[in-house]
């Protein structure tokens, strides 16, 4: 077992700054209004450095910055690119445990997740789009004898990105790598609950980069976040979020023609099929670790196995292991490196998990474990604990149709394969799903009829970055992760070469 | 039948929103991260549709707030009675009271036989 030693004290691996301005052309400047906001951590509740508010004087300024970037950056070749992003992915593997104790102390996550999860996904996803940018070719299609079309990619220009809390430096590397390995240059807004540890980043790399290639203007959505999100000088807006302001950003971004990419959560299902409970083996042990994947990041995780459905012949045994495996979580000081399960992110996070507890309750489900807030005691009495909580009930429940965010799962039985599937469907949302049996074609069959954008099939909350991310129905719009992410930072510039000497004869 | 009402803490925090901003709304939010909460916006700043269902209007003194949600949502919500309440917090989406170091949250409560 080992701890970190919190920010703030002498031998900490990471030392906040007493105040974060944003990063605009390279350098850090103060908000124009000089107004600044505390950021507390959720591990105690106490504030631990204050960030820059800003506002669209902001903004503009960083699109200023940005626009005098872009066309060079945009210019460069692939090659160069490539070569930033690698030694981005070298910087941050080097300052591994700095950056995850950064991020630990600003979300309330378990360091052993930053550890072991959100940065070495950050190294692999630069290293990915450096390698998936060199290999990206154009396209030739002969028209005919003397015709040809020319396909070639060119960059949007600039774009704006804006960030979710839920994991601060993890989704602003989804969104960042494949804008940069394209050729944009990015004004990025990270999530005001979580402004800080993406600054710790920033610092690291300022120098790779070009100034105003990547430009960071913290501050609040209806302060910052608006003005970015329905400027005209930006050629595409990404968002991860919820599914209100998603449809925001739509409605601004129709005024100025501009495309979106929207992740905007999901209420994921978690089948588990009677077969998988045939013997008591490995397999079965990875089931219940996937059942119990629900609690990962505090449940704030827009994937979050929120509602498992398990199959009449197996369900008393399976739950009765299943509540064993959820109370053997270990919940503690999300420094300690044995700690499974950290702080909800922050207070209203909370209060919205109690308040969907109360209505679960209300609503007749049953609480199989948890169901309350967890004070841990001490210096942790300040934070904001949640004990990982099992709801029995029925699909129409709002529990089991509103994400809420925290470790929760709602749990309910299907008898069969067409229940199983349409209870799995009647959902809004469709981002992820999990299917679990030793059947292959059974397993097969679950993960292409399940309406959602990634079904893991015997495994639960992997990222790799050559895998597609993305929702099915009023999960979003659009992928992130994988090769294609880049056609959502590129234009299609098409160069259609007559080679021919002769009229066509109509005039 | 009303399906919606407020907290007095709420319709304190509403009343500083209106002298800022002028008139108000609120459409409820699904999904991720600040999702599942109540999103105050100016009158007219988000665009409802045939899409989404008015659930009521919040009166606070001589001023209205209309509450919206998507159908679909509604669909999943209609047996429930939701109070808006506020309390200190961060998450916002783009919500006006975010600044204030506060968070419009939804308490729900089963609507009763004879209010269904």
């Amino acid at each position: 077992m080992a701890k970190y030693a919190a920010p703030g004290q002498p031998d900490s691996v990471v030392t906040f700054r007493d105040r974060y301005d944003h990063f605009i052309g390279g350098e850090y400047v103060p908000p124009a209004k000089g107004q600044y906001f505390a950021n507390p951590t959720p591990v105690t509740g106490e504030d631990f450095t204050e960030i820059a508010r800003g506002t669209a004087e902001d903004v503009e300024r960083a699109l200023d910055a940005a626009h005098g970037a872009a066309r060079a950056w945009g210019r460069t070749s692939v090659a160069d690119r490539a070569n930033v992003l690698n030694k981005i992915a070298d910087r941050i593997e080097a300052n591994l445990e700095k950056l995850a104790v950064a991020e630990t102390w600003e979300n309330g996550k378990a360091v052993r997740e930053t550890l072991a999860a959100d940065l070495p996904l950050a190294v692999d996803h630069f290293r990915y789009f450096a390698g998936a940018i060199r290999a990206q070719e154009g396209g030739i299609s002969q028209i005919d004898e003397d015709l040809i079309a020319y396909h070639f990619h060119e960059p949007l220009g600039v774009v704006g990105q804006i960030i979710p809390w839920n994991f601060p430096i993890l989704m602003a590397v989804w969104k960042l790598a494949p804008a940069l390995a394209a050729g944009n240059a990015v004004v990025l807004k990270p999530a005001e609950q979580t402004p800080a540890s993406i600054h710790v980043l920033m610092e690291l790399i300022a120098d790779l980069l070009p100034p105003g290639v990547v430009n960071i203007v913290n501050g609040f959505g209806v302060e910052a976040g608006k003005p970015l999100a329905s400027s005209r000088r930006v050629a595409k807006v990404a968002f991860t979020g919820e599914t209100t302001t998603g449809r925001l950003i739509m409605q601004y971004a129709s005024e100025n023609i501009i495309p979106v990419t929207l992740e905007l959560g999901g209420k994921s299902p978690n089948v588990f099929f009677a077969d998988v409970a045939a013997q008591r083996d490995a397999f079965y042990d990875k089931a219940l670790e996937g059942f119990t994947m629900f609690a990962l990041n505090q449940g704030e995780v827009c994937t979050c196995p929120s509602r498992a459905l398990v199959q009449d012949d197996i369900y008393d045994s399976f739950m009765a292991d299943a509540v064993e495996r959820t109370k053997a979580i270990k919940q503690g000081h999300p420094l300690d490196t044995e700690t499974m399960i950290g702080a909800q992110a922050s207070n209203d996070q909370l209060e919205k998990i109690l308040s969907y507890i109360d209505i679960g309750k209300q609503e007749g489900a049953r609480v199989l474990t948890g169901g309350d807030r967890a004070d841990l005691g001490g210096e942790l009495s300040g934070g904001y604990y949640v004990n990982p909580t099992i709801f029995e009930g029925d699909n129409k429940m709002r529990v089991f149709q509103e994400e809420i965010f925290g470790p929760v799962v709602s749990v309910a039985r299907f008898s069969d394969y067409d229940d199983a599937l349409k209870t799995a469907n009647d959902t809004l949302y469709g981002l992820g799903a999990g299917v679990w049996s030793r059947d292959g074609s059974v397993a097969y069959r679950a993960g292409r009829d399940i309406q959602a954008g990634r079904v893991w099939v015997n495994n639960y909350h992997a990222y790799p970055a050559h895998a597609a991310f993305g929702g099915y129905k009023q999960s979003g719009i659009g992928r992130e992760n994988h090769r294609m992410m880049l056609d959502h930072y590129q234009q299609t510039k098409n160069l259609l070469v007559s080679y021919s000497q002769n009229a066509l004869g109509f005039f | 039948m009303p399906r919606v009402d407020l907290t007095p803490e709420a319709a304190d925090v509403l009343r500083g929103l209106r002298a800022d901003h002028g008139e108000l709304m609120f459409h409820q939010s699904g999904g991720c991260c600040d999702g599942s909460a109540p999103m105050c916006y100016p009158l007219g700043e988000f665009r409802t549709g045939g899409s989404d269902v008015h659930l009521g209007d919040l009166s606070v003194d001589e001023f209205v707030v209309p509450v919206w949600m998507s159908a679909a949502q509604f669909e999943y919500w209609s047996h429930t009675h939701l109070t808006i309440d506020v309390v200190p917090g961060r998450g916002s989406g783009f919500s006006l009271e975010a600044p204030l170091g506060v968070r419009f949250l939804v308490r729900s409560r089963l609507l009763t036989d004879e209010e269904l």
